[in-house]
């Protein structure tokens, strides 16, 4: 199937001050591919600070005003611009942030869904999302401080709900929660998936990325280095590059052995 | 309703101790200044020319033998069963003289307090949302300018331009020379110099301020996931909300600069003013005028920020539903 997201050699770069007057220049993603077909749940995985959120920044059109940024992007095959990016946010584009702190603190739930729209037709559908993950209309009139994690949680992914997404961009949307609620997001997403959509969960937790997603992209220093399907990562056969090995032979289930192929721990 | 109370109750006492504090202090100071109140009111020579037992006289009426601490006791007492006493300069009550004195400062004051209030706003919103380009740098120049200079050479250089040269607004004072019934025209006339001084330095401050806040919000977290679920108008639904709560402490906390600042500012433009007669009550040794213009300014400026506090709880709903549950 064609896929509704491809990034080709993507790469962000910063420059900054450093010390004195000398520039320092950070490369967090360098030459980063990867594709999300329709009904596919992707999962990149990547240890902390491997360029994962900057990812779905860029995608977003979101990076800070220093950053520079080269490589393809495309969506359902024509080139992904700013201009496009920026029509099709809170559309065909959703993403899914981390936590509560991406909501409005000084404003209800309800309105910030809506976004700003009152119209009845705009209201009900905020209404059939939120009702979608168990939560009733008496949330719309919560301000932010007054949910739970879990329910901040579900407010978000509601919020992506409320669009049609044809990409869902999952940025960590489940550290804090314990497994069985982490395991009903991800099942939120699958959900979308079956709809129809692509879903392109970050995450740093292989082991939950293993439970939702059909393929793996495993990040090393902001690049890709492999792209696996789940089933193989799961039963640990065909893994050709050295740090997928090494991190399948990390997982609880198969010895905790990073081995000494990326030099100890 | 119970937290109120206490809130209430913790403020006014903090109100209490502030106020005792700032009469002593202004007291002490007063007090260790070198100005001989005779010598300053009523002249060298006139004091050469008089009989002792007159000086005598005067020295009393000035409480130039009474010691110091029987002086502040003395005062203290009468003001706690609410007599502020007796200016000596003015010989009159000292409640009427501030009531005089404020009712003419009033006008200015509050003109100025909004003005500074609404253009320091604007300017720091318009330059926190533009930050980097040209409208953030002009703002930012403008308000260090502004910051770095003094409000009193400010005032001599609206003076200049505005009733020397350009000979549109008048030079000094509250009402024309003579006018027995001023219009409402007049008095905003002669207001307009000293109001625009106050306006414009206190505007600065504001402004720098309120920047720094918009650049945070629009850093946030929420700002991005606003602008990722594509929202219009993020600057009317999100910052200006965002900005409203430090922009009320900004707002209230000014009123002691605008105060402090009337005091050069009426000066200058010999408007009379409290803060003119707070020059003249320090300079001419009037310790119950002095001590209770200050008491009275003190009150105001404590007054302001118990307002911006009171209206947290009105604006920020983590305030106002988190007092309400518990």
């Amino acid at each position: 199937m064609k896929p509704i997201l491809t990034v080709e050699n993507l790469s962000v770069s910063f420059t900054r001050y450093g010390r004195g007057l000398s520039r320092v220049e950070l490369n967090p993603i360098r030459r980063l591919s990867l594709a999300v077909e329709p009904g596919q749940v992707a999962a990149v995985v990547g240890a902390s600070g491997s360029g994962k959120s900057l990812l779905a920044h860029a995608i977003f059109y979101l990076l800070p005003r220093n950053a520079r940024v080269s490589g393809t992007l495309l969506y359902d095959g024509v080139p992904l611009t700013r201009p496009l990016a920026e029509s099709l946010r809170g559309r065909e584009l959703a993403l899914i942030p981390q936590g509560v702190t991406y909501l409005d603190p000084m404003m209800k739930v309800g309105p910030q869904l809506c976004r700003g729209q009152r119209d009845q037709a705009s209201r009900l559908r905020c209404r059939q999302a939120l009702g979608r993950y168990g939560l009733g209309p008496e949330v719309e009139e919560l301000y932010p401080f007054q949910l739970s994690g879990g329910m901040a949680r579900r407010v978000l992914i509601a919020s992506a709900v409320a669009g049609e997404p044809r990409l869902v961009v999952a940025d960590e949307p489940t550290p804090g929660l314990d497994l069985r609620a982490a395991g009903r997001v991800l099942g939120h997403f699958r959900e979308l998936a079956g709809q129809g959509a692509g879903v392109l969960f970050i995450t740093h937790d292989l082991n939950l990325a293993l439970t939702v997603a059909d393929k793996i992209v495993v990040l090393q220093n902001g690049q890709t280095v492999d792209e696996v399907p789940a089933c193989a990562l799961q039963k640990g056969e065909g893994l050709t590059h050295p740090y997928t090995r090494a991190l399948w032979r990390a997982m609880p289930q198969n010895a905790f052995d990073p081995g000494e192929e990326v030099g100890g721990p | 309703m119970r937290h109120r109370l206490q809130f209430t109750a913790k403020k006014l006492i903090r109100m209490a101790l502030l106020l005792l504090g700032v009469s002593l202090t202004a007291f002490l100071l007063m007090d260790a200044s070198p100005l001989d109140p005779l010598q300053t009111n009523v002249g060298q020579t006139a004091l050469g020319s008089m009989s002792s037992e007159q000086i005598a006289r005067l020295e009393e009426y000035w409480g130039a033998n009474t010691p110091a601490a029987e002086r502040y006791l003395g005062w203290l007492g009468s003001a706690l069963r609410g007599d502020l006493g007796v200016s000596l300069l003015y010989r009159r009550p000292v409640p009427e003289v501030i009531g005089q004195r404020l009712a003419n400062s009033l006008w200015l004051l509050v003109l100025a307090w909004a003005l500074s209030g609404a253009a320091g706003l604007a300017l720091g919103v318009l330059a926190g949302a533009s930050r980097g380009r040209w409208p953030d740098r002009l703002v930012r120049g403008w308000c260090l300018l502004i910051s770095s200079t003094p409000a009193f050479w400010l005032a001599l250089l609206l003076l200049m331009v505005f009733a020397v040269w350009l000979k549109v607004l008048p030079v000094g004072l509250s009402v024309p020379i003579g006018a027995a019934a001023p219009t409402l025209a007049q008095r905003l006339r002669h207001a307009l110099l000293p109001v625009l001084t106050l306006s414009i330095t206190g505007a600065a401050n504001i402004a720098l301020h309120t920047r720094e806040k918009v650049v945070d919000v629009l850093d946030s977290d929420y700002i991005l996931f606003a602008r990722a679920r594509g929202e219009k108008h993020i600057l009317r639904r999100h910052v200006l909300r965002n900005v409203a709560l430090p922009a009320i402490t900004l707002q209230f906390g000014s009123i002691g600069e605008i105060v402090g600042g009337s005091v050069v500012v009426e000066q200058v433009f010999s408007y009379p003013g409290l803060g003119q007669a707070a020059v003249a009550a320090g300079l001419g040794g009037d310790m119950p005028l002095l001590l209770g213009i200050t008491v009275i300014t003190a009150a105001l400026v404590f007054g302001g920020n118990l307002v911006a506090d009171l209206l947290y709880g009105v604006v920020d709903p983590r305030i106002r539903r988190g007092a309400a549950r518990g």
